[in-house]
């Protein structure tokens, strides 16, 4: 029963997050169960987040990797696949790999501390998981809305509306093949093995899941030792033989319950008599090595974002305060990429600096930002963009407009063109009189508001914007019309 | 990043000179000099048949009026759909410009995230007045449609304008994909021999320009002309190859039975989008001619009355269009109307 609930809720989560994800038309403007996962969370320090997390699982165990993690959820697809191809699939116990899990936690605190996000949005589930939504699964989603837009204009019915298929980054799309196939691979063959060993949210779950009030029990009198259980668990933690559970690895999953014959096996309060909770000798060793580097980080920060090897700044969507704010936050789920209705933001390559690899930039190869959209601020769950209202949207400035002049159309072809003015949404770029009759955009910059109107419309992209590593106010616009609105005629 | 930055400005023009190159070799000079004049032929006779259109609908300033019908209609002071009404009755109705099956598009400027207040895009009460006269003249089919500047869906939403149209009973098409537009050759440009058109004006019957008269930053103002860069997909090529004439060239290639501007609220300042309502002017104005130059004219005047710092003389892209025989800027020459409701 608890193991068909367990079923229930997790298809209906991981249905609602992926939609999410791959919603393209704005049925969902604003997923909420983004917001609840326990990495971003952790990353923004949403403290109630956090706290209810922690709270569920010194109450629960470790549900949340089965019903909340889009990972987790996925993977028990996999294994359920596998179990469907070979029906004698048989799972074992495998002892604890402390220094690994450990291990792994630390590295990723040392890689956070210098500035190396992207290593902690690699493994770090929700994100791993978001980022195959946005660039594999979302894909053939498009392509299927885009297949029956055509074939209902074939009608003459334009209910559907196709819309643009588009590789945003190679990196991005290689990472999340390359995370598909390797969780791919240890969930059909080797159950959750990546959530007791590799996952950090796993290991930092798991820490408090060993102290949990309701858990797996196993009544010592019913059991026959008939390792019944054991072989059904995916996440390899119960020693069948010594009637013995690993808390700290056992998911909630309750496939064992089912398993037992004898009925031996229940989910219930924890007996009275505690187990011994030893803590390894190696966790304290990397706990200690994480803080010394903690102290030294803040200076490598420093030489992590200024030290990038392009030539043009790059930008980070409104409300990201910063590349360094964006740095530290940011895990690259991609949320905010695929919700921007613009096609603007798109994962970064190199821009930010190999720690921010595939975090959020700015570019104007397929549109530009729209003026009055706050989407990418409203939507972001580890708090990398902040939220932003429209008004405060309209005065910020993410960028700057630089015009060169050299390469415009009017100077060179003297040609009339004016695009980038006609873009502009507070006339940081104006056009003034030039020569023959022809007018030259002049610009402004403290009103500019880095929206790329200007930079993606240009033919010649001889205006672009150029990122303001701490984002800037932008100046308000002047509210001037000198029309007299009384007296007019047809005038001819 | 995109796997083909740029793609659609260079596929395009990759595709034409690879073309006409291919052509000039595999020919010899005899059959080249023959398609030559086979080609001129058939651009002689299209011209012909394109000027029987704008004869028909535009009696030149010559010749005296045949009938009572305007050329012009100007109107003040009234509701959209009043000014239309009264508009179109002194052309003749609009039985003169469509006929009972004809299938129809209506192309508004639909350019701006922008509300009907802000005066960026076409009034929407205007199209549904339009939609109904053109239902009741016993159109076929009527699609509405612009290729937008900003995110299509925010102004086919926040312009009013998909609604009133759904509302009105017409059908509202999408313009931002690429698939909906169609390379053609436009015989008569001088610049833009060949353009992606959108395909609803390529298979309608007739169709309708609906623009709204604005400020604009580059051109001064935007009318009737301008609304054509949204039956385009590559706008951007516009711009590096000179604006005006390829606007003028576009226009060449079918024109619009009739255009109907929309000065109900005139952008009169930092155009074409407007910073705020304080750009914009309550006018009640609306003029309708089935000669593109003489309502851009006509507009044009209005427009530089209103917000004076702008000379008409400036508006370059009006005179242009008149050399190119789009039509007449001498409205003394033709029956113009001049209503106030």
């Amino acid at each position: 029963m608890l193991r068909k609930i367990r079923i229930a809720v997790a298809v209906a989560v991981i249905a609602i997050l992926t939609f999410g994800f791959i919603d393209f038309a704005g049925f969902i403007d604003n997923p909420l169960l983004q917001k609840i996962q326990f990495g971003p969370a952790l990353l923004s320090l949403s403290i109630v987040t956090l706290v209810c997390l922690i709270a569920a699982t010194l109450l629960l165990g470790r549900l949340y990797c089965s019903v909340i993690c889009p990972l987790g959820i996925f993977q028990d697809f996999f294994n359920w696949l596998s179990k469907k191809f070979d029906k004698k699939k048989k799972y074992g116990f495998k002892p604890e790999k402390p220094w690994l899990r450990w291990g792994v936690l630390a590295v990723l605190i040392i890689a956070w501390l210098l500035g190396f996000t992207f290593l902690v949005g690699l493994v770090e589930p929700y994100s791993a998981y978001g980022r195959m939504a946005d660039e594999l699964f979302r894909p053939v989603y498009l392509f299927g809305n885009n297949l029956l837009a055509a074939i209902s204009e074939k009608t003459g019915s334009y209910r559907f509306f196709k819309v643009l298929i588009s590789l945003k980054s190679i990196s991005a799309f290689v990472v999340a093949v390359l995370t598909l196939l390797v969780i791919g691979h240890l969930s059909y063959h080797h159950g959750r093995t990546w959530c007791n060993t590799i996952c950090p949210v796993g290991t930092l779950l798991g820490f408090f899941s060993r102290f949990s009030l309701l858990r797996i029990r196993i009544d010592k009198d019913k059991c026959n030792h008939c390792l019944a259980c054991q072989r059904k668990c995916k996440a390899y933690c119960i020693d069948s033989a010594n009637q013995q559970i690993d808390y700290s690895r056992c998911i909630d999953c309750f496939d064992c319950i089912d398993s037992c014959r004898q009925k031996a096996i229940s989910f219930g309060l924890a007996p009275k008599k505690s187990q011994s909770q030893t803590v390894d000798e190696s966790k304290r060793q990397f706990l200690k090595s994480s803080l010394v580097i903690a102290a030294l980080a803040p200076a490598a920060i420093e030489a992590k974002v200024t030290g990038r090897k392009d030539d043009r700044v790059p930008m980070s969507p409104p409300g990201s305060k910063s590349h360094k704010n964006l740095l530290q936050h940011c895990t690259a789920c991609h949320l905010c990429v695929s919700k921007c209705p613009s096609h603007v933001l798109k994962p970064a390559g190199m821009e930010y600096g190999l720690g921010g690899l595939m975090q959020p930039v700015m570019k104007f190869d397929d549109g530009y930002c729209n003026y009055d959209c706050n989407l990418c601020s409203q939507v972001c769950p580890a708090g990398a963009i902040r939220p932003l209202t429209v008004e405060e949207k309209h005065r910020t400035q993410p960028g700057r407009v630089v015009f060169n002049k050299d390469i415009c159309v009017v100077n060179v072809n003297r040609t009339s063109c004016g695009a980038c003015a006609e873009h502009c949404p507070v006339q940081a770029i104006h056009m003034v009189p030039f020569e023959g009759g022809l007018t030259i955009p002049e610009t402004t910059p403290d009103l500019c508001v880095g929206c790329g109107g200007c930079e993606y419309i240009c033919p010649v992209k001889a205006v672009h914007i150029e990122g303001n590593p701490v984002h800037l106010e932008a100046k308000a616009p002047e509210q001037d019309t000198n029309i007299q609105t009384d007296d007019f005629d047809f005038g001819f | 990043m995109s796997l083909f930055p740029d793609k659609n400005y260079t596929l395009a023009h990759s595709y034409i000179t690879n073309h006409c190159f291919f052509t000039a070799i595999i020919m010899d000079r005899r059959d080249f000099l023959k398609t030559l004049a086979a080609a001129g032929a058939l651009v002689t006779v299209k011209t012909s048949g394109m000027m029987d259109v704008m004869a028909s609908t535009v009696p030149s300033g010559s010749q005296a009026p045949a009938s009572d019908n305007a050329d012009l209609a100007a109107v003040m002071n009234g509701e959209p759909a009043d000014m239309l009404e009264a508009a179109m009755k002194e052309l003749g109705g609009i039985g003169r410009f469509i006929k009972k099956g004809d299938k129809i598009v209506i192309k508004p400027n639909i350019g701006w995230d922008r509300t009907p207040e802000l005066a960026g895009n076409t009034n929407p009460d205007l199209l549904t007045a339009l939609i109904k006269m053109c239902q009741d003249a016993g159109a076929a089919e009527i699609k509405v449609f612009d290729h937008t500047c900003d995110n299509w869906s925010r102004c086919y939403d926040h312009s009013g304008i998909e609604a009133a149209v759904k509302k009105a009973g017409a059908t509202m098409v999408y313009a931002h994909e690429r698939s909906s537009y169609q390379q053609v050759d436009i015989p008569n440009a001088k610049t833009l021999k060949s353009a992606e058109i959108h395909k609803a004006i390529i298979e309608c019957d007739k169709w309708i320009n609906v623009p709204v008269l604005k400020n604009h930053g580059g051109a001064l103002m935007t009318c009737a002309m301008k609304n054509h860069m949204g039956i385009v997909w590559d706008r951007r090529a516009f711009h590096s190859r000179g604006l005006h004439q390829c606007i003028a060239d576009v226009c060449t290639y079918k024109p619009a039975v009739l255009h109907i501007v929309d000065a109900y609220r005139t952008l009169a300042t930092n155009g074409p989008q407007g910073r705020s309502a304080s750009d914009v002017v309550l006018t009640k104005a609306l003029f309708a001619s089935a000669d593109i130059v003489a309502v851009d004219t006509a507009a044009g005047k209005f427009f530089t009355n209103i917000n004076k710092s702008i000379k008409f003389e400036d508006i370059e892209h009006i005179p242009d269009a008149q050399k190119l025989g789009l039509g007449t800027m001498d409205l003394d020459a033709i029956n113009v109307k001049r209503i106030r409701l």
